[in-house]
């Protein structure tokens, strides 16, 4: 065998740099729309805006009274997120069992497809999830700061409402995505479909379930403290207040909270999942 | 009469037809095995059996009812008699024993109680005691994914005994035992099914176990009835028209158009 002899090229290469290529020519546009220029991060009287800004970082504010307004803000940061998550499972959980094929019975002798007239009853559960979703939370939290007055309220409303179209969405998704057979076989044997979810779903899909709820429960702390701008309280509100100040040893302190706080929610997450093993 | 077919047909969803023309009654308490080369439609017979599948054509009855003709509830109210004992059964790996086995009285609990025994199983003894027929009672409080092929099948076969069901349908229950265990299981299955007065269809690949443990025996072969006789009068000309290899003779295809003949010829 000639070892010289030439091998024919690769056939996915040309596809693959006109892919490449038609990627780049659709990034410029968008760059060329959002204005971007890196250039007006380096004009003098602008690096020595957020040089003095950032130099008063240090040290970290840690005086008694901000600690204390500190730890309330977190305490509230927290509730906020957490009733609000609690408010969206309410509404995310049914809506996820409605919407997902996992557990059809017209499904059950059809291969797994649904009939048509059952594909059409889930549709407006969908259309119903991504309603709840497509409106971002910082607009409900306007929406609701303006119908319930300042405060950590508004907050927990607005991430229940946009966080069950998320939930319920990927809760659907994650259902349809875990093995099937368990739960079809239950079903052929007489089982109600909300039994067979418990004992042939979950036990597949209650890890990923797991860690996708913390994360969107980190999610909704970070929303939370977005939302606490527009006057939804906790740290978000406290941040505002002190950037507004120009206090950055305050802004240093909150910021290092955000971090534990998304620490925290990671550990949180492999302790679970841990247990689930 | 527990189940008959008359004229059933079963076309799959891309066309090939998997049973044909098929007429056949079992009585209540009857014992049947199926046997038949690989692809003879064995397990789309079960399948149909089990409401799994819907008959192309044909009439279907499972104790006196037509379950296509019943409403969904009344057809889940129908399948809890029926128990279908899977080849490699479907259970999620994470899952204990005692639930894989709990979970086949669900269509006869209500939510309630489905959900205190999953959270706390309250039935073990019960589940152990289906467990104890086949010998694995000490891997009650075991994973699923712990177990061999064998145990698994046999975790299966628990279910549908502790499932109480009338109709039994195993599709190919014991082919990860080793001869002997399959043998002594197949034994247990029969004796529990003659005691509950319950009717048993297996599909084997296993002959001599099929003729050795079931009073009647059904050939099947290209989706038809080859032979339905007791196992006693099953001859060997018998088997050797079923196993005939089809691929030396140029027998009727089972679906109606040959696959046309394309040269293949690699592109690199």
């Amino acid at each position: 065998m000639n070892p010289h002899r030439t091998v024919a090229r690769d056939p996915a290469a040309l596809p693959r740099l006109l892919l490449t290529l038609l990627a780049l020519a659709l990034l410029w546009p968008g760059l060329a729309l959002s204005e971007l220029n890196l250039a007006v991060l380096w004009q003098a009287d602008n690096l020595a805006t957020m040089g003095k800004f950032v130099g008063a970082f240090w040290p970290p504010a840690h005086d008694t009274d901000f600690l204390d307004l500190l730890l309330t803000a977190t305490l509230q940061t927290l509730a906020m997120a957490t009733a609000g998550m609690a408010l969206a499972l309410l509404i995310a959980v049914p809506a996820a069992l409605l919407a997902s094929r996992a557990l059809s019975l017209s499904a059950l002798p059809r291969g797994g497809r649904p009939a048509p007239w059952a594909q059409a009853l889930r549709w407006p559960v969908r259309g119903l999830l991504i309603v709840l979703r497509s409106v971002p939370e910082i607009v409900w939290a306007l929406l609701f700061v303006r119908a319930v007055g300042l405060g950590p309220t508004a907050g927990v409303l607005a991430i229940a409402i946009t966080y069950s179209g998320m939930l319920g969405k990927v809760y659907a998704e994650i259902f349809e995505s875990v093995d099937q057979k368990p739960t079809r076989a239950l079903l052929l044997s007489g089982s109600g479909r909300l039994a067979a979810f418990c004992y042939g779903t979950l036990p597949n899909a209650a890890g990923e379930l797991l860690s996708y709820t913390v994360y969107r429960w980190e999610c909704a702390i970070r929303a939370s403290v977005v939302m606490g701008f527009v006057g939804a309280g906790g740290l978000g509100q406290q941040m505002d207040l002190s950037m507004r100040m120009f206090a950055g040893n305050e802004v240093a302190s909150l910021l290092l909270t955000f971090l534990a706080l998304v620490l925290l929610a990671d550990a949180l997450s492999r302790l679970l999942r841990g247990r689930l093993q | 009469m527990t189940l008959s077919l008359s004229g059933v047909g079963l076309t799959h969803a891309n066309g090939q037809a998997a049973l044909t023309d098929l007429t056949l009654a079992v009585t209540q308490g009857e014992r049947v095995a199926i046997i038949g080369p690989s692809g003879a439609g064995k397990t789309s017979l079960l399948r149909l059996l089990a409401t799994a599948l819907q008959p192309s054509s044909g009439e279907l009855r499972l104790f006196g009812q037509q379950p296509w003709a019943l409403s969904a509830r009344q057809r889940q109210q129908l399948r809890r008699r029926i128990g279908l004992i899977h080849q490699s059964p479907p259970l999620p790996p994470r899952q204990r024993v005692v639930t894989a086995v709990l979970a086949g009285r669900l269509g006869h609990w209500s939510l309630a109680k489905a959900l205190l025994n999953l959270i706390y199983p309250q039935e073990r003894q019960a589940a152990s005691a289906a467990l104890a027929r086949l010998d694995l009672s000490d891997k009650l409080y075991e994973h699923c994914d712990q177990l061999s092929g064998g145990q698994l099948q046999r975790v299966g076969i628990a279910r549908v005994l502790y499932q109480g069901a009338e109709l039994i349908l195993a599709d190919e229950p014991v082919s990860a035992m080793d001869p002997v265990l399959a043998g002594h299981t197949l034994e247990i299955l029969s004796q529990e099914a003659q005691q509950r007065g319950s009717t048993m269809i297996a599909s084997l690949h296993a002959v001599d176990l099929a003729l050795a443990h079931f009073p009647r025996v059904i050939g099947l072969r290209d989706g038809r009835v080859l032979f339905d006789k007791p196992s006693q009068a099953v001859t060997p000309t018998d088997l050797e028209a079923l196993y005939a290899n089809a691929q030396l003779q140029v027998s009727v295809p089972a679906s109606p158009v040959a696959p046309p003949v394309t040269l293949h010829i690699p592109r690199c």
